[in-house]
């Protein structure tokens, strides 16, 4: 049996912003370029109706993998294609339309994403209008009505503004928002990280419906590994810019193999109050402007080798698993 | 045995606006005990922060404080203003807050900042000041603490300012410390060390802790007993162990269960309808009532007195209607 | 930010919902506005200003444009408290024999309408350069930027100055009224666009880095449509203050380029161009000439500043 395309498939991606002074202040003080990589050599497949979550600390360039996905952000190498389309290749402007209709995003902040001079009915029908999905006013409004009701808010709310809701009322418009032109592919960059933990329930459970019912795939963006836990059937773990391992969900909790994925997981405050044993993560997350040679983990992991400091492990893949480290047997 | 370092008793906070008084934060009772960590946590607009605020005299207007008492080893320091709050405030009351920046002035070295506190409450000399800021800064887990001495707040990375910024809170030697959000803006990694480390200098040397939180799993790692506060309200307070593995509070309940957790992977997070209400519309009764699942007629019209049950304190008519025997 | 309607729409929910107005009037900037008694009243003075301006066909007791009716032998008239007075011209009449007080209501709207033009013009420009190069960002951004820098190191009077001289000498040949109107507009208007352009441009540097800016690129609206439908709605509280102060600088700008002469000609009467004659006979007693226009300029202009500093100050939710 062929196994089937996966729906999203990113190879080598790589972003480098240029992070250095303008150039009449590098000619005067005598500097460098500053060279940021943010993202480097990420590759990851994402099956349809999955949820592949990047989880990683702050600088781990999650939500730049997040932006080249999506379309937002030029990649500085690599390809991005979306069913069989290479989206920063093709050129047809029908072509990327159509593809940009299927792609959506669901943002962190849920105060910024959405414009506070327009009223929600207009934000909702935004794409709509702009892929042409409804015709006249009366199926536009029908339409929008219909979403609000699909992420739980009253069809009465469109004529009001964002703020006369809570974060996760804004939230859930911003779902709607993203559902308007029946999308295939959701991005959510930290969904929940601005919204209370009670409202976080609401909104995890809201988006795990949505999946079943219109079969949704995500890439699922979050530092926090117990959102993760709940929401993914796939996880990769970034460090510094790079994908350092990545597993089916259930394994990558039962036996995680990097050392940092080790220590991530160990530093979740444990809530069971189990009296597990942990092991703190020393030091501090390096300036991605200067990283380590090697291994960017090195100076940070107890199992560090000679060979870390100078080797950039290359990631090894198999079976669905991902990992880059030199210290643990794939 | 000793008495409480902090006792609130019946604390009410205010805001005038046009739209009539609204209370921020409602009739709070509270002790913390020398060397104990007291952690509050509630969503936001529950009203954790500003009885942080309140406690240490740092509401801003028009919010004031309408009733109770706040007192530290027994004097009174709610009714106190200008200089003597001040005092009070660096020397015995150490703070730590969300953002590091707030805390430490950008243009003065983090030596200078440690060594003026400590002169400004303590009898020391520079000399002294210097060697003790030294021992402070290696003790918060700073390394090469006398040359970082001299380094400018920009010059430490996120975790390293908070660590300052603890040392800072503990130089004076003060009775307690009040700790709003100081992991919140923090990764995993570092949060964790963070946590480790306030509750360790804390313990070592018998400081009262006010931990205030959004995040169940700090309290956990953090606190020796928690009050969980919902709407201005404490809806439960007790053991951190009571409170987190048998809750009794409905919302305390929900709260626990809306939290996903990395042992369970179960389908669905336990939800709570709606979300909190807003300050100008506090429903009557009980203010969980609205999106309460075992509220009756009783919650409707009446606001739940706090009642024990087992060592935890509960405001709730459910937990007032069973007859629960339990001793303080 | 500006939360302020949503919980009174919670309060009120027993009450029937209420009309625009009425919910206007309660809303934060009008109970601010009520707060301070001088903002009230220097709201009551700039509307009974434009009134009357407005109202001038109407209210002025003779019509100083009417050639017919004005009589040398007049000249000179002092207000009718004096001896000597006329009781046709109650604040007296002008070295013309025109009426003063007529001459005021009909010069105030003058005044009025090139400012109001003028800001109209600069807030154009400004706003659509300000947004451009926020948005588009780089080579855009430095060329209208620098632009802005090196007009911003001439005084605006100056550049009032130079731009009127070109134009009146490109357009010599209609020394009329309308003409030098037009032209006063685009020249005071054009010495006031930086302020405006560098505001957006700074709102703009924010807003477009907002996630619902994001949102709309997802969707492939174009660059155009996202600056002038998203960005610009957001821009527009700031750009509403400048506007504001800027109208009192614009009137002060008309008047002082009317008093050196290269405003308005002395037939189409302007505050300015009445301080300006007045001026010329101030020394020999007839101080009602200079007097009542100064003073209509001077509390016009101080009325629209203080609208202008309250309405900063209660669209700005960091001072509240």
């Amino acid at each position: 049996m062929k196994p089937e395309r996966p729906l999203v498939d990113v190879q080598g991606l790589s972003r480098v912003f240029d992070a250095s002074k303008p150039w009449l202040n590098r000619m005067l003080e005598g500097e460098q370029r500053m060279l940021l990589k943010a993202v480097q050599d990420v590759s990851l497949q994402i099956g349809r109706r999955e949820t592949f979550a990047l989880v990683g600390e702050s600088g781990s360039g999650k939500s730049t993998v997040a932006k080249m996905v999506v379309g937002l952000l030029q990649p500085t190498a690599g390809r991005v294609t979306i069913d069989g389309v290479d989206m920063w290749k093709t050129t047809a402007s029908d072509e990327m339309t159509a593809l940009r209709r299927r792609i959506q995003m669901i943002f962190q902040d849920p105060y910024a994403s959405l414009n506070p001079r327009w009223r929600v009915g207009a934000i909702i029908a935004d794409p709509l209008n702009a892929f042409g999905l409804t015709k006249g006013r009366d199926e536009t409004e029908a339409k929008v009505a219909e979403l609000l009701r699909l992420v739980g808010l009253d069809p009465a709310d469109m004529h009001k503004y964002p703020h006369e809701f809570s974060g996760g009322q804004r939230q859930r418009i911003c779902i709607a928002r993203a559902l308007s032109s029946n999308p295939e592919f959701l991005v959510c960059d930290e969904p929940t990280s601005a919204l209370d933990v009670s409202v976080q329930a609401q909104i995890l459970n809201l988006m795990r419906d949505l999946q079943d019912q219109l079969g949704l795939t995500y890439l699922f963006i979050s530092h926090n590994l117990a959102v993760v836990r709940h929401m993914a059937t796939r996880i990769g773990v970034m460090y510094l810019g790079r994908l350092v391992e990545s597993q089916p969900s259930a394994e990558l909790f039962k036996a995680p193999r990097h050392p940092y994925t080790r220590m991530l997981l160990d530093a979740v405050p444990d809530l069971k109050m189990s009296g597990r044993q942990r092991r703190m993560i020393e030091g501090e997350i390096p300036n991605p402007i200067s990283p380590p040679a090697g291994c960017a983990f090195h100076p940070r992991c107890p199992l560090a080798l000679d060979r870390c400091r100078v080797d950039v492990p290359t990631p090894f893949a198999s079976g669905g698993r991902t990992l880059a480290c030199h210290a643990v047997e794939v | 045995m000793t008495g409480p370092v902090l006792s609130v008793r019946n604390l009410r906070v205010e805001f005038p606006t046009r739209h009539g008084t609204l209370r921020a934060v409602d009739d709070i009772s509270f002790d913390i005990a020398a060397g104990e960590v007291l952690g509050v946590v509630g969503e936001s607009g529950a009203g954790k922060s500003m009885t942080g605020t309140a406690v240490i005299g740092l509401l801003e207007p028009p919010g004031r404080i309408a009733g109770g008492e706040v007192r530290l080893k027994g004097q009174r320091i709610d009714n106190l203003a200008g200089e003597a709050l001040r005092r009070i405030r660096g020397r015995r009351i150490g703070m730590v807050f969300q953002d590091p920046l707030t805390s430490l002035n950008p243009l003065y070295r983090v030596g200078e900042q440690i060594i003026e506190t400590m002169r400004t409450h303590l009898p020391m000399s520079e000399a002294q000041a210097r060697r003790r800021a030294i021992e402070l800064l290696s003790e918060v887990g700073i390394q090469g603490a006398s040359d970082r001495l001299d380094s400018y707040p920009h010059q430490f990375s996120g975790g390293m300012r908070q660590r300052v910024v603890l040392a800072l809170a503990l130089c004076a030697e003060p009775e307690l410390i009040v700790a709003d959000e100081p992991t919140t803006a923090l990764d995993v990694s570092i949060q964790a060390q963070i946590i480790q480390l306030i509750k360790r200098l804390c313990r070592e040397r018998g400081t009262a802790v006010m931990l205030i939180t959004h995040d169940m799993g700090v309290i956990a790692e953090t606190a020796d007993r928690v009050a969980v506060m919902y709407a201005g309200r404490i809806a439960e307070i007790g053991q951190v162990a009571d409170v987190v593995q048998r809750p009794s509070h409905p919302y305390t309940k929900g709260l626990m269960g809306s939290i996903p957790t990395l042992e369970g992977s179960e389908t669905r997070l336990v939800q709570i309808p709606g979300s909190m209400p807003r300050l100008t519309a506090i429903p009557q009764g009980c203010a969980f009532n609205p999106r309460c699942p075992q509220a009756f007629a009783r919650c409707f019209l009446e606001q739940p007195a706090a009642v024990f049950v087992g060592r935890s304190e509960v405001a709730c008519w459910l937990a007032s209607a069973t007859p629960v025997q339990g001793t303080p | 930010m500006n939360d302020s309607s949503a919980p009174k729409d919670v309060l009120d929910r027993s009450k029937p919902p209420r009309s625009r107005l009425a919910r206007s009037l309660d809303s934060d900037i009008a109970a601010s506005f009520l707060r301070s008694r001088v903002v009230v009243a220097a709201g009551i003075a700039a509307a009974l200003m434009v009134l009357a301006a407005f109202g001038a066909p109407l209210l002025a007791p003779s019509n100083p444009y009417d050639l017919n009716s004005v009589n040398l032998l007049d000249a000179n008239t002092p207000p009718v408290w004096h001896k000597d007075g006329d009781r046709r011209f109650l604040l007296g009449s002008d070295n013309q024999g025109r009426d003063i007080l007529s001459t005021m209501l009909y010069g105030t709207r003058s005044s009025i309408l090139i400012g109001l033009l003028a800001v109209a013009f600069a807030l154009t420009l400004g706003v659509s350069l300000g947004l451009i190069a926020g948005y588009v960002g780089g080579r855009v951004d430095s060329v209208i930027m620098r632009v802005a820098d090196v007009q911003l190191t001439f005084p605006a009077i100056l550049t009032a100055l130079l731009v009127d001289g070109v134009a009146s000498v490109m357009f010599k040949n209609q020394s009329g009224g309308t003409t030098k109107f037009w032209i006063l507009v685009f020249s005071i208007g054009l010495s006031y666009w930086v302020q405006y352009a560098r505001t957006v441009r700074g709102v703009t540097l924010v807003e477009r880095n907002k996630e619902y800016v994001q949102a709309a690129r997802l969707i492939g609206m174009n660059q155009f449509s996202i600056m002038f439908r998203h960005v610009l709605p957001n821009v527009l509280s700031p750009v509403l203050v400048i506007a504001t102060i800027n109208l009192a600088l614009a009137i002060i700008t008309e008047a002082t380029l009317s008093f050196l002469g290269v405003g308005l000609p002395p037939t189409t009467p302007s505050l300015g161009t009445m301080i300006g004659t007045g001026n010329e006979f101030l020394l020999s007693g007839d101080y009602w000439m200079v007097l009542f226009p100064g003073l209509t300029l001077a509390i016009l202009v101080l009325s629209v500043n203080l609208l202008g500093d309250w309405l900063r100050d209660a669209l700005n939710p960091k001072l509240r």
